[in-house]
């Protein structure tokens, strides 16, 4: 594919339709969304504001929706996204846009510790290290979301998010449920009582956008799944008992 | 909690519904076999403790379960919050139970109607 | 918001589900209240429950019940669906395997009851 030149369309502003603005940026045969929306802040617009750290996919800093799709741009070839020699690279979908292509996290963040997202920690530090038995059900279930850098992705591709915002979202609450199989963690009672609350686990459709667009393929969805189980388990308990 | 039990509660009528859903597809499908008339129907549902039981069950359950699936769809759709979507909710509830126990009553066990 | 115009992020085969599950329900939720509405007439109106049990005959009452039984077999299959999703530990491939078995039985078991009666 011989492209000499992208047009590239970016959103700038909260109000983005009225704010858009388009650049004619050279081709490369190695290039990402990333490296699009640097030539246009480097060459064309010092103005333009956007977010990025590492480049390689570890810090989670760099996603934005392209085409309409919520995509971690510094790991996004720009071939893979391109409709003819055109793309249209906005801010995330769900937080509030702070200048261009820079969201606040506030939100999402936040959310991340109501869904008790942190550690419970119930050792000092002159217990002796716990022993972690990697071959369990659930230190192989907890593995299986470990893996989040907190992009927000999740969070974008959400029409859940967008419809409540209580909802604690994707992120969140893989993290909870992480946790929740964490054999070092001993919050499982704050954790199901957050998860169960106003726009706890519940408030999920299980529409699976989050798992269909994480960039690095994780299963929010299926473990959303797992909190309505284990919460749904300890339901039938409280009754009983 | 009460997210909890909301959800609880539209699951549990959701798994209590399934066979009589299938049920209730199954009178359909056979009923319709040569048209329709109120004489067919009643004569078929009239007294019949069966029947009321059946449709009675069904009537309660689906209450619950619509007022809870619409209560979600106003919040999310609609934007209805607080006190006016639990308004809203035992509305459609309670709404429904009427309607749906007088026409349960009138095809079993409502006076003056001969078969 | 203006940006989510552009969210092509919907088109997959669980976010499809979801609204067809979200709508069929609202359907019957509409449909509902009038199907109450003509049953209760048995006793104040028998006349007029026969006249629109007459209505059933034609066409396209034929055809807006062929919908309504639609909606209420894809609302309670999308339900149960979405039940063994979050509820049964089971993998992806297990759960593709049992609703295929589920809805071919199904359809086996109709089409034998149409056949019988």
């Amino acid at each position: 594919m011989a492209l000499d030149v992208l047009k590239v369309t970016i959103e700038r502003g909260p109000d983005a339709a009225a704010a858009q603005q388009s650049f004619d940026v050279p081709a490369y045969e190695n290039q990402t969304v990333l490296d699009v929306v640097s030539w246009v802040q480097q060459n064309a617009d010092p103005t333009l504001s956007y977010r990025f750290a590492c480049r390689v996919g570890m810090c989670g800093s760099c996603a934005m929706m392209v085409n309409g799709v919520p995509r971690w741009t510094c790991r996004t070839h720009i071939s893979k996204v391109l409709d003819g020699n055109a793309v249209t690279i906005g801010p995330l979908r769900n937080l509030p846009v702070i200048k261009d292509l820079a969201v606040d996290m506030d939100p999402f963040f936040d959310k991340w510790v109501e869904a008790e997202g942190v550690h419970h920690g119930a050792l000092t530090r002159d217990d002796p290290i716990a022993p972690v038995d990697e071959t369990t059900v659930e230190r192989t279930t907890a593995n299986t979301g470990i893996e989040c850098i907190n992009c927000s992705v999740c969070y974008a591709a959400c029409d859940t998010v967008t419809a409540n915002k209580d909802y604690l979202g994707p992120a969140a609450l893989q993290r909870a449920w992480t946790l929740l199989n964490d054999a070092k963690d001993e919050g499982r009672a704050s954790i199901l009582d957050a998860v169960s609350g106003k726009g706890g686990c519940h408030t999920c459709h299980s529409m699976g956008s989050c798992t269909a667009y994480c960039p690095n393929d994780l299963d929010p969805m299926s473990a959303i799944a797992g909190l309505k189980r284990e919460t749904a388990r300890s339901f039938f308990r409280r009754g009983r008992s | 909690m009460k997210e909890l039990r909301l959800y609880m509660a539209q699951r549990i009528t959701a798994l209590i519904m399934a066979p009589f859903v299938i049920g209730h597809l199954a009178v359909m499908i056979y009923a319709i076999q040569g048209g329709l008339s109120a004489a067919e129907i009643l004569g078929r549902t009239q007294g019949s403790v069966l029947w009321f039981l059946f449709y009675g069950t069904f009537v309660v359950v689906v209450s619950i379960h619509g007022a809870i699936g619409l209560r979600v769809a106003a919040s999310e759709w609609a934007g209805v919050k607080g006190v006016a979507l639990e308004v809203f909710m035992w509305a459609v509830g309670l709404c429904l139970f009427y309607l749906g126990a007088q026409a349960v009553w009138a095809v079993t066990f409502a006076a003056g109607v001969g078969p | 918001m203006k940006a989510a115009k552009g969210i092509t992020s919907r088109a997959h085969p669980l976010w499809l589900a979801y609204i067809l599950h979200r709508l069929s329900g609202l359907a019957l939720a509409v449909f509902l209240p009038l199907h109450f509405w003509v049953l209760a007439m048995a006793v104040t109106d028998p006349e007029r429950l026969d006249g629109f049990l007459r209505l059933t005959e034609s066409g396209v009452v034929k055809l807006a019940e062929f919908g309504l039984v639609f909606l209420l077999t894809v609302h309670m299959f999308g339900g149960l669906r979405l039940m063994a999703l979050e509820w049964l530990p089971w993998s992806a491939s297990q759960k593709t395997l049992a609703v295929g078995a589920t809805t071919a039985s199904f359809l086996i078991a109709v089409l034998f009851f149409m056949r019988a009666i």
